[in-house]
């Protein structure tokens, strides 16, 4: 379905943040994409959903090539990014504003009550708390129901309750809507508790390093040790990818590290 | 259950209206420690002059300059200066803020426009805007074109500015949330764009007013034969100080009126920000 095909991305400072990248994405699947800071997740997820263009390769959608963002995907920036001058219900329409009034009323309400805000539907942004906002942000996103959703680690800024209860509401969406879900973590459990392909990637240049289908049954078992195990794998992928990038860096020497 | 919210409601209701005259009550004792300075100047004045300490010809008392200001009131005089200047001071401010929002619009647009029009401007601005007169005089004559003309290019720069500076500095990441849910060039504009250089907006708005009423005292010592300019010159001429402490107490009574007017009507729209404000 989200077909990337082999892009790279170089910025105009000439940073090589994405190198012969390819990834395809079936329909109503979760994908998990992990990887050291500044590996070029960020930049995957923004080429996905067409805020930025690949210096080489292109990124199709149903066969369509995506080169402006398209309405059937949604995104979730790495910050909360709400308007300041709109309270949350509003945000959280911001991207219905051409339903009906009443339709449109509806759906907030529903999200938001996803999400365990329905009382704050009238509150400023400034008056929330961090991880309040980020929630939001998801609502916001949620709101026109997007058949693609991209979210930028949307959970790192909340608690570990909020995060598996916000995991269970992903879950419950996705079975209602089977929308695929491409996720960027840092947090390794939340990628295999998730997911049912992890991408690990590796930083400078941004490539992918390894890819890990997790076959488990949902609904799963945080601690089963199935998952562990996963858990374990994906670490140690990890690790390897980051002892890679060392290895192979000559601008530091072995001495200073 | 009812017992409950009924207590909650109670507790709801009760705390406004303990707070509601404690706000009121700082703001009075606000006010009023603000005119202590003035009343004791004001009685150290009068007594001053009472006690032939100062020149009541150079310096009148405050009570000559209200009784001044009283008698310019009730022949009607006053209104008459009153209107001529507000009239200019407003039709200056006007045309000055449709060109400075007009072309702070289009050079913000792209950095191409901004590279064609800023340069030029900027050199203008460094102009001594006096030094705008006599060309105005010559191409619009004495009466009002020529003083209306001046005040708007008082008011033009900083709104100019205020625009050009605002929407520069809108935030990519704000623009991103509008582009993810493909807002159309024209919605990007409303529902992005103008509610974030707002506040920015309002700023050089009430600078743009404050620079007008100072553009349009020049104006009217131009040649005025009404105004609060002319109730100076007119002063200056026949030797009366009663009178141009009279006209400058207007200018600020009627400065700081029309400024608060613009903040209040902005105020609804700016309930949102985020801004450091001081305590007390
Ligand atoms: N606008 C930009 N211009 C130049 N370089 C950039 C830009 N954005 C990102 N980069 C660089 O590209 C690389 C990848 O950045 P990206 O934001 O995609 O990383 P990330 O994997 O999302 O990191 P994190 O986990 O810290 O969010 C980094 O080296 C970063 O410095
Ligand atoms: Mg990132």
């Amino acid at each position: 379905m989200l077909n990337i095909q082999s892009v790279d991305k170089v910025y105009p400072n000439g940073t090589r943040a994405l190198d012969r990248v390819g990834l395809n994405v079936e329909q109503g699947e979760i994908v998990a994409v992990v990887g050291g800071s500044g590996c070029g997740k960020s930049t995957l997820l923004r080429l996905a959903a067409g805020l930025d263009q690949a210096t080489r390769g292109c990124i199709e959608l149903d066969g369509e090539i995506i080169s402006a963002p398209h309405e059937c995907v949604g995104m979730i920036f790495q910050e909360p990014r709400l308007l300041p001058w709109l309270t949350v219900a509003g945000n959280v329409g911001f991207g219905i504003s051409h339903l009906p009034r009443a339709k449109r009323e509806a759906i907030v309400g529903e999200v938001l009550l996803r999400v365990g805000l329905s009382d704050y539907a009238e509150r400023w942004p400034r008056e929330l708390s961090g991880g309040q906002a980020q929630r939001v942000a998801i609502a916001r996103a949620l709101a026109p129901r997007p058949k693609v959703l991209l979210l930028d680690e949307p959970f790192s800024a909340l608690d570990a309750f909020t995060r598996a209860s916000l995991h269970e509401h992903v879950l419950d969406l996705w079975r209602a809507f089977k929308p695929t879900l491409v996720l960027v973590t840092h947090d390794v459990e939340e990628a295999a508790y998730l997911a049912d392909r992890v991408i690990v990637m590796r930083p400078r240049p941004g490539r992918i390093s390894s890819v890990f289908d997790l076959d488990l049954k949902r609904p799963r078992d945080r601690y089963s040790p199935e998952l562990e195990a996963a858990k374990r794998r994906i670490l140690n992928a990890l690790d390897q990818s980051l002892r890679e990038r060392t290895a192979g860096d000559e601008l530091v020497p072995a001495a200073a590290i | 259950m009812d017992a409950i919210q009924e207590r909650d409601a109670a507790s709801e209701a009760a705390s406004p209206v303990t707070a509601a005259p404690a706000a009121k009550s700082r703001f009075g004792v606000r006010f009023a420690l603000g005119l202590l300075l003035p009343i004791a100047l004001g009685i150290a004045w009068e007594i001053g002059v009472a006690k032939g300490y100062l020149q009541a010809r150079l310096m009148p008392p405050p009570s000559r300059i209200f009784k001044t200001l009283y008698d310019l009131a009730i022949t009607g005089e006053l209104w008459i200066h009153i209107g001529a200047t507000l009239a200019r001071v407003f039709a200056g401010f006007a045309l000055g803020t449709i060109f400075g929002t007009l072309i702070g619009a289009v050079a913000g647009a792209s950095r191409v426009s901004k590279d064609i029009v800023d340069p030029m401007l900027q050199g203008l601005r460094s102009v001594p805007s006096i030094a705008w007169v006599p060309l105005f005089i010559l191409w619009l004559g004495i009466f009002e074109q020529s003083k209306i003309a001046l005040i708007a290019v008082g008011c033009f720069f900083p709104v100019y500015l205020g625009v050009l500076g605002a929407i520069s500095s809108v935030d990519r990441k704000t623009v991103e949330v509008g582009r993810i849910f493909r807002l159309s060039q024209f919605q990007l504009v409303r529902r992005i764009l103008l509610p974030a250089i707002l506040p920015a907006y309002v700023l050089s708005l009430r600078q743009g007013l404050g620079l007008g009423w100072m553009f349009v005292v020049a104006a009217e010592f131009m040649g005025a034969s009404e105004g609060l300019g002319y109730l100076l010159t007119d002063g200056q001429q026949l030797g009366k100080a009663d009178q141009i402490i009279a006209a400058i107490l207007t200018f600020a009574v009627l400065g700081k009126i029309t400024d608060g007017l613009l903040a209040a009507a902005s105020k609804p729209f700016l309930t949102w920000q985020d801004a450091f404000a001081p305590k007390n």
